[in-house]
């Protein structure tokens, strides 16, 4: 962004450029919160650490609150002094929606971060800075609307994130996963900044409006550079979200970074590779749709389809597996996101369909998350992590047994998560409009195999604690012990205590900020299955 | 017959629907002073019980104000706008078609609360058990209670969930395949459906199924679908709904959930849930796609004779001595042959068909549902519900042992079989008659092929209703049943093999050798109490088939017009 701005000053000299702070307040009080998170970790002592965590949730919350002032209407700031509509920064709803998400995914995975920093040890201020800094370039992202920005923008999202991910020294997974992600992106946003340059070579701007005008250029010898730019920039975003065939990364990461982090990355990093998404294809290169619309198309039926089955194949036994399973089933989650902008490509109105990606992305972050915090909640009490930890939970805890069968089931579609059953239906009604049937076919296929690793996890919660109790702690009795011994009855309590001699047959209470994460998503998304219209109005808006 | 205004009948439409869900929600909840009872199992059954209850009163109220002058028409209309975004609306509302179907429902959801009440389904607790209920109660009634396409879906779709539970955590031996075949076969169907469900409301412009009927009626300005949008929601749809109802080919799941199901379970299952596909196919695919039904309707007519006589080739098999059959398999296989009739009345596009065919459904539920209810109570009291360890030698001999049970046990095979006089004679007859003449445009040739094929399945399954009427309830009172060497069949599996250590199991195969119980306590008060309106129903529809069809008829007509048989 100062680049171009500078770049104005230098055009027009005369002419100061006024900044419409009100109007980027949300990424900037994200930034601030990071900044000054960062110098009160200096002065703080040790004891007082733990202070840190608050702070960011509150700055988080206070950039959420910066959104409400700007609800009354478009602004736009760091506009070309010589075309005033030509911008780098606009606040339109769109903006808005992906902020709210950004925000409200960032402030969820704060909560669940503070008992985590503690449990695990994670250096306090390190981490803190980095959530705060990457949560402010995700909010940038939605709002930029020239491709430096975005690409700036995309950055400052993705290198904190790859910090948070390694965080945790010492562990071997960690470093790995870590690696992993930041080879994976570099290579994304190395073959992205090719397409930007060569799109830029073709077309003398980087403003997407302007961009989309000059496509495909008056000089026909341009035209072979400008289509390998756009190729090369939606490769570059289909790396971010995740898509096959560049999803490989995403369930090692997530396995191997602190569980909150994981549900960070699993919302806030997904809806800042899809807002780029849309804007690079529905506003910078509408000429092509006929290209990215069927690309797009094959991408999303792929993604899904490897996302499901690899989760449908995962043993529920295996270590991890409760991560991992979450982790396939967002790469399958990601195939649905795309169905929209595939059928943007070919519809009339293509701001329509990507109305639908953002409600269903709205939805998947609010049950996502709290499919997530439900998982940081056993993760304390089984290191191991396995699915197979599940069952029995609703002997334990009930409520957070009820939430996250609420929240699996959302994330199926099946009643009573009506909203993620509507959410599926207005994704399904873009590919339908657009006249993708084969796209809905393959989407329907999914919906089925992912009902059926939804399910068999919703059906272990209900399960008495007891039926396979014995053998299975004879294997890993650490791991499993309390997690079994709390529901069963009085037989299976004294078998554990005799495997194990020390762990007590008392629930583990679930910590605050936990609870609250779990509440706080709980309530939204039974909200919103009472009123599936708060969300999905923008299924049915103009949003660009 | 009950002076009642549209407002309250919309309300107490909306109440049938609302309340379950409100009470499920409620069971969840501890009881409150006052109304804990002798304990917290107790107190939150009779909760079950007064909800139902409550249900049924409503539905029969609404059954009382319903205006029987014009069944055609829509009443106790409640239209708002819900989901904007996706043209989503809450119209709820009944005709001559639905009430029946409605009252069904809560009839029968009520007598399972009650069978509940007094003899709870082993398994985990009771809360639990009540919730399923009653969600599962409030989504049958949206789902005969709602006129948008969207949500009739979620309406179809909501009683999943409890019924995989229902099955999966009350159920008897095998539960757990047999509740992911249920609910995979289901969804597989449904989701299917949903892309043609949502296929006939985008090309249409609209879900709402009384816009979408008025546009095919005549005098409208043409269809609302071209042809090819048809033949897809046909398709679709129909796909969705026929593996429901169940047809064959598609039914295998049936007769595993129902082996595995509790009572409540089996007859909610036949009674109810399975009315939900052939009502499906009624309600939407009728006026909605005139022309695809048109074109699919022999091969449905096709499906559904084989159907009638598979079920009662295998019915026949299973009742066969030796052959280890199940009396819940043998029902539940029956339910295949029944529901068969009426896919047949549907497929023949007269109005003859289609109200035989709402007529089998509603006799069907009636009759199907007293059968379970009998036959658990026959296992409570023996243990196993194999024929073969039931029979013995010479016959189980009911009517000597205990006569009242017996006589019901007879009362409702015979009734299933379409003796005259009794509800499951109509629906059959009407079906069959439907075929014998079937609409223009329709090859008559073949369709007189499908009723011969069809009487001739009302023989096989007398034939096996008989059968079992013998070996069930005739025979030598004194004589203690031999061991039958059990492991040949594979329903014969053995009933602990996947249930848990704490479960009572049924006699195991060490008790095979000694004989069923000698002395078996005869129909008991609750039992009398829950069986006794399905008996009455039963002798009521069929002495008296003109308070059905009275209802339905004029509806039908509205459905198919143009047709003047």
């Amino acid at each position: 962004m100062t680049a171009t701005v500078a770049a104005d000053v230098v055009q027009s000299a005369d002419v100061v450029q006024s900044v419409d702070w009100l109007a980027i307040a949300p990424p900037v009080v994200a930034a601030v919160a990071g900044l000054a998170v960062l110098v009160l970790d200096l002065f703080l002592p040790e004891a007082r650490k733990h202070l840190l965590g608050p702070v960011s949730c509150a700055g988080l919350a206070l950039a959420g609150l910066a959104l409400l002032p700007l609800l009354d209407g478009d602004r736009s700031t760091f506009c070309l002094t010589a075309e005033p509509d030509v911008c780098s920064y606009v606040a339109d709803p769109f903006t808005l929606a992906v902020q709210l998400l950004v925000l409200g995914g960032a402030f969820v995975a704060a909560l669940l971060s503070t008992a985590s920093v503690r449990d695990e040890r994670l250096p306090a201020g390190e981490f803190w800075f980095l959530l705060l800094s990457s949560a402010a370039g995700a909010a940038l992202l939605p709002a930029s609307r020239d491709l430096a920005t975005l690409v700036v923008a995309l950055e400052v999202a993705s290198l904190p994130a790859f910090a948070l991910v390694g965080l945790r020294r010492g562990d071997r997974l960690s470093s790995e996963a870590a690696l992993k992600f930041f080879l994976s992106s570099v290579t994304a946003t190395a073959v992205m900044l090719l397409g930007v340059s060569f799109v830029y070579a073709a077309t003398g701007s980087l403003h997407l409006t302007t961009v989309a005008d000059a496509l495909p250029g008056e000089d026909a010898r341009l035209e072979t550079v400008a289509m390998t730019g756009v190729v090369l920039t939606l490769v570059g975003f289909a790396f971010k979200t995740a898509a096959a065939p560049f999803h490989f990364w995403v369930p090692d990461t997530y396995v191997g970074a602190p569980l909150p982090v994981a549900a960070y990355l699993s919302v806030v990093g997904k809806a800042v590779g899809f807002s780029g998404l849309i804007l690079v294809t529905v506003v910078a290169f509408p000429r092509y749709d006929h290209v990215w619309g069927p690309a797009l198309a094959v991408l999303a039926a792929l993604t899904m389809t490897v996302g499901n089955v690899a989760a449908l194949r995962q043993d529920t036994g295996r270590a991890h597996g409760a991560v991992r399973l979450l982790a396939w089933s967002s790469v399958g989650q990601a195939g649905y996101l795309l169905v929209p902008l595939a059928a943007a490509g070919g519809a009339d109105s293509p701001t329509e369909a990507i109305g639908a990606t953002v409600a269903y992305a709205l939805v998947y972050a609010v049950v996502n998350l709290g499919a997530f915090a439900v998982a940081a909640h056993v993760r304390t009490r089984s290191a191991a992590h396995r699915v197979d930890d599940y069952r029995g939970l609703y002997a334990r805890h009930p409520l957070a047994a009820l939430a996250l069968g609420f929240f699996l089931l959302c994330l199926a579609g099946l009643p009573p998560g009506v909203i993620g059953l509507f959410a599926k239906v207005a994704v399904f009604r873009t590919a339908v409009d657009a006249g993708l049937g084969w796209l809905a076919v393959v989407m329907a296929v999914n919906v089925v195999i992912a009902l059926f690793y939804y399910l068999r996890w919703t059906a272990l919660l209900f399960l008495p604690a007891e039926e396979a109790a014995p053998a299975r702690v004879a294997r890993s009795a650490p791991a499993r012990a309390d997690a079994d011994s709390a529901a069963a009855g009085v037989r299976t309590a004294t078998a554990v205590r005799t495997v194990d001699g020390v762990r007590t047959a008392r629930p583990v209470r679930i910590s605050a900020p936990v609870t609250a994460a779990v509440a706080l998503t709980g309530v939204l998304a039974v909200a919103l299955s009472g009123a599936p219209q708060l969300v999905l109005r923008f299924a049915s808006t103009t949003l660009l | 017959m009950l002076p009642l205004n549209d407002t309250a009948m919309a309300l107490l439409l909306a109440a049938v629907v609302v309340l379950p869900l409100l009470g499920a929600a409620a069971a969840l909840l501890p009881a409150p002073p006052g109304l804990r009872g002798s304990g917290p199992e107790q107190a939150v059954l009779r909760h079950g019980v007064t909800v139902t209850g409550v249900v049924l009163v409503a539905a029969l109220l609404l059954a009382l104000g319903f205006d029987h002058d014009h069944p055609a028409t829509v009443q106790a209309e409640t239209d708002v706008s819900w989901v904007p975004a996706l043209d989503i609306r809450i119209h709820l509302g009944i005709d001559g078609i639905s009430l029946p179907l409605l009252v069904l429902t809560a009839l029968l959801t009520f007598l399972c609360a009650l069978h509940s009440y007094f003899r709870m389904p082993e398994g985990p607790s009771a809360k639990g058990f009540v919730a399923l209920l009653l969600v599962l109660e409030a989504g049958t009634l949206a789902t005969f209670a709602v006129l948008d396409l969207m949500l009739f879906f979620l309406a179809f779709e909501t009683v999943l969930i409890p019924m995989y539970f229902l099955i999966a955590r009350w159920g008897g031996a095998r539960r757990g395949p047999a509740a992911w075949k249920f609910i995979l076969y289901t969804l597989l169907g449904s989701v299917v459906m949903l892309l043609g469900l949502l296929l006939v409301g985008l090309e249409a412009g609209t879900f709402d199924m009384v816009t979408l009927t008025t546009d095919n009626a005549p005098g409208a300005d043409g269809p609302a679908l071209g042809h090819t949008a048809q033949l897809l929601a046909v398709l679709s749809i129909g796909l969705g709904l026929a593996v429901k109802t169940p047809m064959w080919p598609l039914h295998s799941w049936l007769p595993d959930a129902h082996t595995a199901a509790p009572t409540v379970g089996s007859v909610l299952l036949a009674g109810v849930l399975l009315k939900m596909g052939t009502y499906g196919f009624v309600r939407i695919l009728l006026p909605v796609a005139p022309d695809g039904m048109r074109t699919f309707a022999p091969y449905l007519a096709a499906l559904a004779v084989a159907g009638i006589v598979y079920g009662s080739l295998v019915c026949l098999a299973l009742a066969r001595r030796g052959a280890g059959g199940d009396l819940k398999r043998l029902i539940a296989y029956s339910s295949v042959g029944h529901m068969g009739f009426v896919l047949l009345g549907i497929a023949t596009l007269t109005r003859t068909g289609v109200n035989g065919a709402l007529f089998a459904n509603v006799a069907h539920g009636l009759i199907t549902g007293l059968l379970f209810f009998l036959v658990g109570a026959l296992k409570d009291r023996t243990g196993t519900t194999d024929l073969d360890r039931l029979a013995g030698r010479t016959g189980a001999a009911l009517y000597g042992r205990v006569p009242r049970f017996g006589g019901l046990l007879a009362f409702a095979a015979v009734a299933s079989l379409g003796l005259p006089g009794l509800a499951g004679f109509w629906g059959e007859l009407l079906a069959l008659l439907g075929a014998f003449h079937p609409a223009d445009g329709l090859s008559r040739p073949a369709y007189l092929v499908f009723t011969a094929v069809g009487a001739f399945g009302t023989l096989l399954t007398a034939a096996y209703l008989l059968v079992v009427v013998r070996r069930v309830c005739m025979g030598d009172p004194d004589e203690r049943p031999a061991a039958i060497p059990v492991g040949e069949g594979e329903e014969n599996a053995s009933p602990g093999a996947n249930a848990s250590p704490a479960r009572a199991e049924p006699p195991s195969r060490t008790a095979d050798a000694s004989p069923v119980p000698v002395a078996l306590p005869d129909v008991r008060g609750h039992e009398f109490a829950a069986w006794t309106p399905l008996v009455v129903l039963t002798v009521l529809a069929g002495l008296w088939p003109a308070a059905l069809l009275g209802l339905t008829d004029p509806a039908v007509q509205d459905l198919l017009p143009g047709v003047t048989r």
